[in-house]
Order: C-alpha cells, then structure tokens, then sequence
C-alpha cells in the first residue's frame, strides 16, 4: 500500500473559522432549548443539585462518561500516544481501570448513604462540622484543578482553530467559554447539565468512531500496518514501545508509577463523578450507570489508541508540536486531514462542547459542596432553607466561573491530559482514603478523617508547587524560576499512601469513640439502601 | 444532626443496631466484602504488574508479538479486557447474591420490623 503523507497545512485552517463557529453555535442553540425546557420543574435542591433524582442508569452513565470523557481524554490522550506513542496509552489505560475502583467499592454504597455532595457520606457518622470543612475544601481544591485543565484545553482548540496564538485573543475565547458554562448551570441546574453531557457524550463518541473507522479503512483494517505507518512516519521504532517519554531516567520512571497510582485511584475520588451518583433513583441504577459508562469510556479509549497512532503515522508529530496548541492539537489536525473543513469543525465543535459541558459539571459540583456543606450545614448550622441554599449555589456559580475563567488564561499551554493527571493526584490523596476507611472500616474517627484529608491535601499540593511541573524546567507554568525541590511532576506516589497512613494514624491516636448507632446506621444503609431518597415525579 | 436523616421517613425510628446484627445482614456483608475486597486486590496487583513491566522491562514489553504489535501493547489490550470481565461479573454476582437479600432486609425495615418503639411486628414484611 503506498502512502502519501501530505503535509497538514495548518495556515490553511483559519479559512475554516466561520464554518467551525458556525457547527458550534448550532450546538450552543440546541443544547440551550433543551437546557430551558429541562429546567422547567427546577424546584428544589433535590432538582438543582441531584436533577430530581429521575435519570436512568443508562442515562447517567452516558453522562457520566460524558464528564469522564473531557478535553483530557479527548485531545489530551490522543496527542499524548501521538507524539509519545506507547507511554501516552498509559493514561487511557490508568483512566479505565480506576473505575473498578468507583464499581466495586464506591459507587453504591455512595449512592445509598448520601444526600448530594461527597461530605455527606463522609461527614455521616463523623463530627459535622470539621469533617465537612475539610471535604468542601478538597471539593473545590480538586474542581478547581480539574477546571484549569479544561480551560488550558479550550485556549489550545481556539488557537487552533482560530489561528490566534496572541495572549489577548486567546484569553477573549476563554472568557467567552467560561461565560456561556455560566449560563448553562445558572438556568439549567443537574438537570440540563446531565443533558447537555448525555448528548455531548454521544456526539464525540460518534465523531471519534467515525475517526477510527477512517484511519483503519486507511491502512486496510490492520492495526500492524497502522502502528508501521507510525514508525515511518516518527522514523523512530520506539514510538510502539513503553519509556519513550517516561523512561529516560530513574526519576522519569518513578514519576511514571507516580502517575499510574494517581490515575487508577483518582477517579474514585473525583466529586463530580460522585455526585453523578445522586442523580439516579436507587443503587442499582447507580450500578447501572459506572457498568454503561465503563463499557462507554473502554471502547472510547480503544478508539484514541488509533486516532494517536493514526495522528502520529497521517500528521506526524512535528506538525502536531508546531501547530498553534501543540500537544492537544492532534485529534483536530487528523480530523482535518482525515475529512477536510467539515470534519474538522464538526470534531472541534464536539470537542469544544466537551470542554463546555465538563466545566458545567464541575462548576455545579464545586457550587452545590459550598452551599450544601459551607453554607446549609456550617454557616447556617443546618438551618438554612432550601430556597436561600440554591440561591448561595447560584451566586456560587458565578464566582467559580469567574475564577475559572482567570486560572484558564494562566494554564493556557500545558497538556491536558497532564494536568487533569494532576487533579486525580489531589482527588486520590485528599479524598479516597476518607472514603474508603469511612464505608469499610468500623473503627474510623473524625481525627482520621481530619488528618488524612488535610495531609492528603496539602501534601499534593506543596509537592506539585516543589516540583518541575511550576518551576526549573523549559515546560513549568514559571519558567524563570527554580524552587523545584520535588524531582516528580505526579506527588500521587508519595501523597497518596502518606494521605491512607495518616487516616490509619489519627485513628488510633484518637481518644474520643465515634457513635457507634451511627456507624450500624450507615452501615446498614449502605448495604440495604434504606431510606435513600427516591426519585421525585415530575 | 438532622440533615443526613433522609427525606424518606420510613428509617426514622429504626433500630440500626439490632438491624446490623441479625444474621442475615452479617451474611450481606460478608458476601458483599468477600467479593469486592479480593477482586479489588486482584486487578490492583495487576495493573501495577503491567506498569511496572512497562517501566522497568520495556525490552520484555518490546517483543514482537505479530507484525508491528508487541507484547506491551498486548497486555495493555488486556487490561481493558479484565476490566470489561470484572465489570460483568461483579454485575452478575450483585444480582444473583447481593440484591435479594438486600431488598428482603430493606423490605423489613421499611414494614417496620425493627422499630425502635415496640416489639419487632411479627409476620411477614409488608
């Protein structure tokens, strides 16, 4: 088979702009109808928060894998196996096998014993107020991170698209996104951000079948031929083996198993793939959902493996690197190579909606933990009601737009892939071993939980400042300076087990017994899904 | 404490404790624990089988397998294999020996058979 490799003309793009913001708006205006007609029956905090508890599992799996399935998965994932090859599908690998984790020991019991945020189940046979602090604090720590992944992922696509590689223009477009998610949480709550989820879901996994299909039929449908074509194209045979990124030094393959435990024990931990769980009516649906969206994001990730390779063997990746957004550029540029204008717009329209509706989620997940657990349950000390809390959710939500918006324009560049890595490192530490003592082991106490979240927290968070990801190096967020005493860009390895020690640690020091009613209560209601709330009719 | 107590009323005045240790619910718990504990360890040592094979022996991981497609890439197809399987199966151990008996003990609950006021309503539930 003869191959010609013409090179992508990436000058050629910006004379697709009117068609690609012509796709997306047409995806903004049909997505908006069904978000105001969604919203309609938006009462109650049940409704706002937990979309009245009326999704299907196979709907709520679909948006889950919606919110899974970002910026990071998308053109981070693709751009990582095409310029890195076999170190790059370590993350979908990571990605996918951590949601075992969220079947097997959370997502139902989850389900069962809470209300709508993370710190209701770990706040529920623990003090109240201290342990709620903490677990909204991590919330918004880990959300935030999350966001200014999706955002450096939306300065990257515009630049593309657009051609504008000016700081100004490039910062215009975020405000603009960050604007238009506002609107989207505002009017829509749970409710029109699962929907808006489930479609984008469905259309990036259309377009990337698509994609795959394509670039199979190209090399006759034989994955040898296609990893061959990436060979030739890098003339460079290690891009099919394991190390080409990670494996330079004994640091670099330290940082790689770092990065593994971050990514098979972050998704667990992540709040707004919690609360995802909330938005069905029992713990089997709940189930029902992680096994659909499981089934969704594996076969997702099989596809990125070609569209890397396809990227890596079609575009190459010294095109991808130069191209404005680098990294993440690959998946548009093999769809502009692939079918031209049309294809392009439309993948950039899906990826843009991607970015649009994961930034909606998480903005409503960080929104619902300040004014449920800061708000409700520490300020007003459980008194407050619903109305006023759904009201400080939507002031909430402005105010984290807004920071969302300026932390974008400064985390413009890095790949996302990477820094969505980073908040799993944070999700891992500061969440999962809270969640894991508190549903399985009897003897937890507040002073575990207390200790673990915060040292899990902190710790994530001073090594990932120590470390070359902020400073010392030519790719840090602050290349000038050089405080980077930490050699790993990924703390999950060191964090992550101190975070479980230290639960382990303020548990046996703690002289004071936690309610043991309350512990057979939770137990109970975890197992057996007593008392949880049903879906509410509309 | 009155937020966590659910919208529903019918586990307001239960008896947790006396719930927790009847026997059946001990045995929910131990089938629950007995399947999730062990197969969590199981695909956790797996999945850091293989990265640490892909960090440490990328020679191993580089054997050609067929064609272009080496042993790295074989056993990374399988990770998603595994997690497919385990996937299913958790989902066909749930429904055959966890959900009955969890809804049986709910039902109970809810039919007030362990009510804190009063003796335990005989009979059946519901």
């Amino acid at each position: 088979m003869t191959l010609m490799v013409p090179a992508v003309d990436v000058a050629a793009l910006k004379d697709t702009t009117l068609l690609n913001m012509g796709i997306f708006a047409l995806f903004v205006a049909v997505t908006m109808v069904i978000v105001l007609r969604a919203s309609r029956n938006n009462k109650t905090a049940a409704d706002y928060y937990a979309a009245g508890r009326s999704f299907s599992g196979s709907q709520n799996g679909t948006a889950i894998a919606g919110d899974y399935l970002s910026a990071a998965s998308f053109l981070g994932i693709t751009g990582a196996i095409a310029i890195n090859g076999y170190d790059g599908f370590m993350y979908s690998i990571g990605f996918l096998v951590a949601w075992l984790v969220a079947l097997l020991l959370v997502a139902e019991l989850l389900r069962n014993t809470g209300k709508f945020t993370m710190a209701d189940v770990l706040s529920f046979r623990l003090k109240q107020r201290p342990v709620r602090i903490a677990a909204a604090i991590s919330t918004l720590a880990v959300c935030f991170f999350y966001l200014l992944a999706q955002m450096a992922g939306a300065g990257s696509l515009i630049s593309l698209l657009l051609g504008i590689s000016d700081w100004g223009g490039q910062a215009l477009v975020i405000v603009v996104v960050g604007a238009l998610m506002i609107m989207y949480v505002l009017i829509g709550g749970m409710k029109g951000t699962t929907w808006v989820q489930i479609i984008k879901a469905m259309l990036l996994i259309a377009g990337a079948a698509v994609m795959t299909f394509w670039v199979l039929a190209i090399y006759g449908f034989n994955l040898s031929d296609l990893l061959g074509g990436a060979v030739e194209t890098a003339k460079n045979p290690a891009v099919l083996n394991p190390g080409l990124q990670y494996g330079k030094s004994d640091t670099s393959k330290l940082d790689f198993m770092s990065l593994g435990l971050a990514l098979v024990l972050g998704t667990a931990a992540l709040p707004h793939v919690l609360m995802r769980f909330y938005t069905v009516p029992t713990a089997k649906e709940a189930r029902k959902s992680v096994v659909w969206s499981i089934w969704l994001i594996g076969i997702f990730y099989l596809f990125t493996l070609v569209l890397g390779y396809g990227a890596a063997a079609l575009v190459g990746a010294d095109t991808i690197k130069s191209a404005p957004g680098g990294v993440n550029s690959a998946a548009p540029l093999l769809a502009f190579h692939l079918g031209g204008p049309l294809l392009l717009g439309f993948i950039s329209a899906v990826a843009f909606a991607t970015i649009l509706a994961v930034v909606a989620g998480l903005t409503i997940t960080a929104a619902a933990s300040f004014a449920h657990d800061i708000y409700a349950n520490v300020i007003a000390k459980g008194k407050a009601d619903p109305e006023t809390e759904v009201k400080v959710a939507r002031r909430t939500v402005i105010v984290i737009g807004i920071l969302a918006i300026v932390g974008g324009i400064f985390a413009n560049g890095q790949n996302v892939a990477f820094l969505v890595a980073l908040a799993f490192a944070v999700a891992a530490s500061a969440n999962l071993p809270t969640i894991v003592y508190s549903l399985f082991w009897r003897k937890f106490t507040t002073q575990g939980a207390i200790w673990s979240m915060y040292g899990g927290l902190g710790s994530a968070i001073i090594l990932i400042a120590l470390s070359p990801v902020v400073s010392g190096a030519k790719t840090s967020m602050i290349p000038g300076a050089n405080f980077a005493v930490f050699p790993l860009s990924n703390p999950g390895i060191v964090s992550i087990p101190l975070a479980f020690f230290l639960g382990w640690l303020g548990t046996v020091l703690d002289k004071k017994l936690e309610d043991t009613t309350k512990q057979a209560e939770m137990e109970v209601r975890s197992l057996t899904g007593v008392g949880a709330e049903k879906a509410t009719n509309h | 404490m009155g937020h966590d107590a659910q919208d529903t009323d019918a586990a307001a005045s239960v008896d947790f404790k006396e719930v927790q240790s009847t026997e059946r619910f001990q045995e929910l718990r131990k089938r629950h624990r007995s399947f999730v504990f062990p197969m969590a360890i199981a695909f956790l040592l797996w999945y850091f089988a293989y990265v640490l094979l892909a960090d440490y022996a990328v020679g191993f991981m580089s054997t050609k397998v067929w064609g272009n497609i080496n042993i790295g890439l074989i056993l990374g197809l399988l990770q998603f294999v595994s997690t497919f399987a385990i996937t299913g199966w958790y989902v066909s151990y749930s429904n055959r020996k966890l959900d009955p008996i969890a809804s049986e003990i709910r039902h109970e609950i809810e039919g007030h058979e362990f009510d804190k006021h009063g003796n335990p309503v005989s009979g059946t539930a519901q």
